[in-house]
């Protein structure tokens, strides 16, 4: 299949618009629901840890390190992506998976469109964005982090920046954008898939659509892991 | 013209086309009829390229598809227009660009070239305030005349059309009929309707195959269909009791009851 995504591609003034439209539609679209999520997750996580911080001898700057790491290791790439799954992969599984049943991809085929090429490549382009929307989510993730710990009078606006900088490691940055990249590649391609061969009617559409979503996520989970493994540990 | 031999396709086990060789002729408006499930659409789709024959050959004007490169493959294929069973519009455009579309595709012609070859074949299949409207906000029948008019958009050499008619109540259905055989007549193209609307067969039907369980049961012109005794195709017509009626009346007319 990926093969074929490749091949015979389109002229490259129709693919252009392609690639703008599934921009729109997959990243600049999902702005708004991953900048809300992040910023009141990296809020509670702030609170959560330093509700947990009942010992005096841990100081509170523990608290902004606990938001970087959680944030940027886990909570942007992975969480963010399995949220993804859901939204953009299920839109990406229905709208492929509907242009099958109403044989819109038969059409392509016959004029001659590697309709492929026309449906996954721009997709694979488009998400090749997706690191920025994470960069975002860390960001957010950690402001909230910020304001529910100094406003709520957990901790010292000084205090969080110190923690936010101790022990810092740039490769877990280049860590968080590696998976960052594998998901994207795995956000556009399994829903994709799902789509491009599902069988059937109306019906089946919305059931490609959980499957999709459900294989998704365990992909990123198992992803995850496997990455996890060969890029932190030693 | 299009001619076949010998045609045989399986899906897994189930054998769905049984040998099928016949011609359809150019400037004439060829039907496949027979029952649901009776294989129309995988032939049709066979012709198409969107199903690979298991045996069998495909030739357009001498083309042998089989033997055809990668390239010459899709150069046949822009010379080919295809009206599917539900119209198959892109849902994300609007009319007028689902019409432009293969010339976008395949042709070099300038934005203003599209849109005056656009506004021409709409006008062409009596569509003319729908330009801007999404296939959703207008009528079955007219989602039909689009599909219509993105087939023929790029001037086809060869015309397929699923049940152009399905859906559509008789009157439509009729419109639509005699707008593809009038398309096919005026641009001398190789039209080939599925169908098993016997309406369409009296209207359009100048050159008829029956299909039969993927078995080519009968074939010949709509006159043909009154006289032959041939059982298979005498039971599908006579499913509809208006038509019992007109064989025998043409039957009498024609002195051999
Ligand atoms: N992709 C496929 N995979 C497996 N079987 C198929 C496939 N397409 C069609 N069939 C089978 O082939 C047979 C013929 O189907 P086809 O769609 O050609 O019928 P049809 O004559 O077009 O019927 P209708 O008038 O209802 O459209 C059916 O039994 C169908 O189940
Ligand atoms: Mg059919």
């Amino acid at each position: 299949m990926l093969k074929e995504v490749f091949n015979k591609p389109l002229k490259w003034s129709a693919m252009k618009n392609l690639i703008f439209k599934e921009v729109d539609d997959l990243i600049i679209g999902s702005l708004g629901i991953v900048a809300f999520i992040s910023f009141f997750v990296g809020g509670v996580v702030s609170i959560q840890t330093a509700l947990n911080l009942t010992n005096p001898l841990i100081p509170r700057n523990l608290i902004g390190f606990a938001t970087r790491q959680s944030v940027i290791l886990e909570f942007a790439p992975t969480f963010i992506s399995i949220i993804m799954a859901g939204k953009v992969g299920s839109f990406i599984t229905s709208s492929i998976g509907t242009m099958r049943v109403t044989e819109q991809i038969d059409a392509l085929e016959v004029m001659g469109v590697n309709s492929l090429n026309y449906l996954v490549f721009p997709k694979i382009i488009a998400l090749l964005l997706y690191p920025f929307v994470i960069g975002i989510s860390m960001f957010l993730g950690i402001l909230g982090g910020w304001m529910a710990g100094v406003y709520g009078g957990f901790t010292s606006s000084d205090e969080f920046i110190q923690g936010l900088q101790m022990d810092f490691i740039p490769f877990h940055i280049a860590y968080a954008f590696i998976k960052t990249m594998i998901f994207a590649l795995l956000l556009a391609t399994i829903p994709s898939y799902h789509g491009y061969f599902m069988k059937g009617g109306a019906l089946e559409v919305g059931k490609a659509s959980t499957v999709s979503f459900v294989w998704t996520s365990v992909s990123i989970i198992l992803a995850n892991y496997i990455l996890t493994q060969l890029l932190l540990s030693k | 013209m299009i001619e076949i031999k010998n045609i045989e396709k399986s899906f897994g086990d189930t054998k769905v086309l049984k040998g099928i060789s016949t011609v359809f002729e150019t400037g004439k408006t060829n039907l496949i009829i027979g029952q649901s499930g009776s294989g129309k659409t995988v032939l049709l789709k066979t012709l198409l390229g969107i199903h690979y024959p298991d045996t069998g050959t495909i030739s357009f004007d001498g083309r042998i598809y089989s033997d055809l490169t990668a390239d010459e493959k899709r150069e046949l294929r822009t010379e080919i227009g295809m009206v599917f069973q539900g119209s198959a519009l892109f849902d994300s455009m609007t009319v007028e660009e689902n019409v432009g579309f293969p010339l976008k595709m395949f042709t070099k012609q300038t934005p203003k070239e599209i849109q005056e070859r656009v506004d021409f074949v709409l006008k062409r299949v009596n569509l003319v305030d729908a330009h801007k409207k999404k296939p959703s906000e207008i009528s079955g029948g007219m989602q039909k005349r689009v599909a219509i008019a993105r087939a023929i958009v790029n001037k086809p050499k060869y015309l397929f059309c699923d049940e152009p008619n399905s859906g559509l109540d008789p009157k439509t259905a009729i419109v639509i009929d005699n707008l593809i055989k009038e398309i096919t007549e005026e641009y001398d193209i190789t039209t080939v309707i599925n169908s098993h609307d016997m309406n369409s067969v009296m209207e359009i039907g100048e050159k008829i195959i029956f299909l039969k369980e993927g078995i080519l049961a009968w074939e010949g012109t709509k006159k043909d269909i009154f006289k032959t005794d041939n059982e298979a195709i005498v039971d599908f017509v006579y499913s509809s009791n208006l038509f019992k009626k007109i064989r025998k009346a043409q039957n009498k007319e024609h002195g051999n009851d």
